[in-house]
């Protein structure tokens, strides 16, 4: 059902949502008037980095007919498309390296190495995603439109398939982000017209055609004999690409326990309140300094949306701190490692293939997906939970309820029986406490 | 329009298949900094001192910088401090033919300059500095007018040396009548130009202020001349006024934006700061931000350095120096955005 009224339901006073957001406007304040030539030198040494990787791998790939060859140049091409896309191009077109006032490094002026045309990626994302997160009905990368990520989304034939267009999605990942602001969805469904679609359209085509020349005609041309090798190894590193961001992209806000809002919340949103959404809407993951830039900063999801235009760099220490306001107002600090989280998401998207009457868990209280209705519907664990600090400072709120509440979920034997249709009981149980709840 | 020399320029064309997205520049940067037209760059060949905190620049620029100018015109300076990159604009002091190529360049520290301090400090030869291409509309008419007054106060002295330089072998056609103004006899800088010309010069500590009044005592056929003058705001506003009540032809240096555009203006809402207000089409968002109450970050405001970029939440905005018009989501230069119907800005 998703969360239609975020203080409800994080446990929180007025004054405690003030507070927090007081203390996410200084932090931002001071590491904004810390900015300085320590982070020039980050940012202009990777961007460096990346284009010594990048021509090393496409000089390995003119020999690519030997296969020592063509291995080390898809991997230097791999990792340098890899920083391109999240290190840099992302980071870069949210603003992250304005503040240096450099046209060359400017969200104004980025291009990546995509198909997506750079216009187009930052109205989606920047604008759409980034302000109105987890909103279903608001924010499309809840899903993507393909895919149903939350038990909310109604279930229909496509999702039956819902594995392969996965698999697809994840091996063509910057097609799916390419035509994406293009809206073809819309157009299909005739709630815009070709004329207005056709721009966007075009212009995606155009990008997607001089990179296309690029990667399938020119390098490999001037690899001589070796040019289908050099179309192979071109066309792995960009699928290699692609799975990676996809992986990275899905462990962002699609991991258990990620919230999900109604329309209901944003309409009566404070600023506050909008940082809040992000804390509870995005999922972080652990790992090294390469994971990290590997990333992009990415596993740190959380400080992201908090911060969509703090240089990434920071976002690490900036995460030790917002952990640590998490743990005092007891809210969660959704964390895990990249396998964990990685394959929480894969389990909600084959789950999610099959109609809600084969899901055990219901809509208010699932891995996926919780609502305000969960805590009248499970006394036995909002009994355990107060609003805000108690007279001895202490709290039990939202991060102390997720565990009791996945507690009183459906076991995995439940669930499974329920799917094979041996617990008709179950269903029953189910169906007569929201009927309760109406009443 | 000449340019300096240009590596790439025959082949760009075809490099940038293989560069897209990028530009071939993108990569020769890497090996040497001049490299590349993408910015403007150039590299500070020779630095001269003088002791009361002015230094002389010589320039020379990189790929593809336009160096064809005319004498009074400023080149801008980028450079990085603390990180960000912060611009100002420099009159050129040397005349365009003698130039060979380097753009030369006088910086005065002064109070709060933040950049001239900056460059005064740290400049040496081997720097690479960010450039903006020659501009500016004071410059000689051609044909030149038959008496000139040159009215100069403190380092706006500049343009006029590279007039007077560029003069040197008209001189005999041309009466030329130079006043400057500084405010104690050893803050005089280019002495040596402003000698050959006759100049008198006024020590405003000792002498007083150079007034109209002081001028028509100096110049007694000052009715019959073209005033070129550049100096502080007001003393460039009192000489405006002083030229009208004579029907004087006057040229000023004032660093300005041409407005001239077919955006029709509109409400601003500043999102952030939740105020309203409506503008026309020439005044900038900066600007009607400004007169609003909405103190926006700002640095060369001639659409240069990029420190005013803010997110267009709604609307269009016309952009006065490239004439694109830009759609809601995208991120503008505020002080060279004029509103194109209603528009609602992330400040």
């Amino acid at each position: 059902m998703a969360i239609d009224n975020i203080k409800a339901y994080s446990h929180l006073t007025d004054e405690d949502i003030r507070e927090i957001g007081r203390r996410l406007d200084a932090i931002k304040e001071e590491f904004e008037s810390d900015l300085g030539e320590k982070d020039v030198r980050y940012i202009k040494g990777l961007i460096r980095t990346q284009r010594y990787i990048e021509f090393a791998g496409r000089g390995a790939l003119l020999f690519s007919g030997r296969r020592p060859f063509w291995i080390a140049g898809v991997a230097l091409l791999s990792l340098s498309k890899i920083l391109e896309n999240l290190e840099i191009g992302h980071n870069v077109m949210h603003g992250q390296w304005d503040w240096m006032n450099d046209p060359e490094i400017h969200s104004s002026t980025w291009e990546w190495d995509n198909v997506c045309p750079s216009s187009q990626w930052m109205h989606t994302h920047n604008f759409a995603h980034h302000k109105y997160t987890n909103i279903l009905g608001m924010d499309t990368d809840v899903g993507y439109g393909v895919l149903r990520v939350t038990r909310d989304r109604k279930w229909n034939a496509m999702h039956a398939f819902q594995p392969l267009i996965n698999a697809t999605l994840a091996s063509l990942f910057q097609w799916a982000v390419g035509f994406y602001d293009v809206e073809l969805g819309k157009l299909a469904a005739g709630r815009t017209t070709w004329k207005e679609t056709a721009p966007k359209f075009w212009e995606t085509v155009r990008k997607a055609g001089t990179q296309g020349l690029r990667d399938y005609v020119l390098y490999p041309a001037l690899s001589g004999p070796n040019f289908m090798s050099t179309v192979s190894a071109n066309a792995t590193a960009n699928f290699v690409r692609s799975v990676w961001a996809y992986a990275v992209i899905f462990c962002g806000h699609f991991p258990d326990e990620a919230e999900t809002f109604t329309k209901e919340q944003w309409k009566n949103e404070t600023h506050d309140e909008w940082y809040l959404r992000q804390m509870l809407g995005s999922a972080n993951f652990r790992g090294g300094k390469i994971l990290t830039i590997l990333s992009g900063n990415l596993n740190y999801q959380i400080e992201h949306h908090i911060y969509p235009d703090m240089p990434s760099n920071r976002l690490a220490e900036i995460g030790t701190r917002v952990e640590a306001i998490c743990r005092e107002f007891d809210l969660p600090y959704n964390t895990d490692s990249f396998p964990a989280q990685l394959l929480k998401v894969q389990r909600t998207l084959l789950k999610l293939s099959v109609p809600n009457e084969y899901l055990a868990a219901d809509r208010d209280n699932a891995p996926e997906v919780r609502s305000n209705a969960v805590w009248s519907k499970y006394p036995e664990v909002a009994e355990k939970l107060w609003v805000g600090a108690s007279e001895t400072g202490e709290r039990s709120g939202l991060r102390t309820a997720l565990p009791l509440l996945e507690q009183v979920r459906p076991t995995l034997k439940e669930g499974l029986l329920n799917f094979t249709g041996r617990t008709p009981e179950w269903r029953k149980k189910v169906a007569a406490a929201e009927a309760a709840q109406l009443a | 329009m000449p340019t300096s020399p240009d590596g790439l320029a025959s082949v760009r064309g075809i490099l940038r298949r293989f560069t897209t997205p990028l530009l071939p520049d993108d990569y020769t940067m890497l090996v040497n900094p001049l490299w590349s037209r993408r910015e403007l760059r150039g590299k500070i060949v020779s630095v001269e001192r003088f002791p009361d905190d002015t230094i002389h620049l010589t320039i020379r620029p990189g790929w593809g910088v336009p160096v064809d100018f005319q004498a009074g015109q400023y080149i801008g300076i980028g450079l990085r401090v603390d990180g960000r990159f912060t611009w100002r604009s420099y009159s050129l002091t040397n005349a365009p033919d003698t130039s060979d190529g380097l753009f030369s360049i006088t910086i005065r520290a002064v109070e709060k300059g933040k950049l001239s301090n900056h460059l005064i400090g740290t400049a040496k030869p081997g720097i690479n500095v960010r450039l903006a291409a020659p501009a500016g509309d004071f410059y000689l008419t051609d044909p030149l007018p038959e008496k000139i007054l040159f009215v100069t106060a403190g380092s706006g002295v500049t343009p006029v040396i590279a007039m007077l330089r560029s003069l040197e072998e008209k001189r005999q056609s041309t009466d030329i009548t130079v006043v400057h103004s500084v405010r104690n006899a050893d803050d005089v800088i280019f002495g040596d130009v402003l000698a050959d010309y006759d100049a008198h010069i006024q020590v405003t500590s000792e002498q007083g202020r150079v007034s109209p009044a002081v001028l028509e005592e100096l110049v007694p056929d000052y009715a019959d001349r073209v005033v070129y003058a550049c100096g502080p705001a007001t003393m460039l506003d009192e000489l405006e006024n002083w030229a009208k009540d004579n029907d004087m032809e006057i040229r000023v240096e004032r660093f300005t934006l041409d407005r001239a555009s077919d955006a029709k203006g509109g409400t601003i809402t500043f999102a952030r700061a939740n105020v309203e207000t409506t503008a026309d089409g020439a005044t900038t968002i900066l600007e009607a931000g400004e007169q609003a109450g909405v103190q926006m970050p700002f640095g060369c405001r001639m659409g240069i350095c990029q420190t005013c970029v803010r997110e267009l939440v709604d609307g269009h905005v016309h952009d006065l120096r490239t004439g694109d018009t830009k759609e809601p989501g995208s991120r503008i230069r505020t002080c060279v955005g004029v509103a194109a119907g209603d528009v609602v800005i992330d400040a």
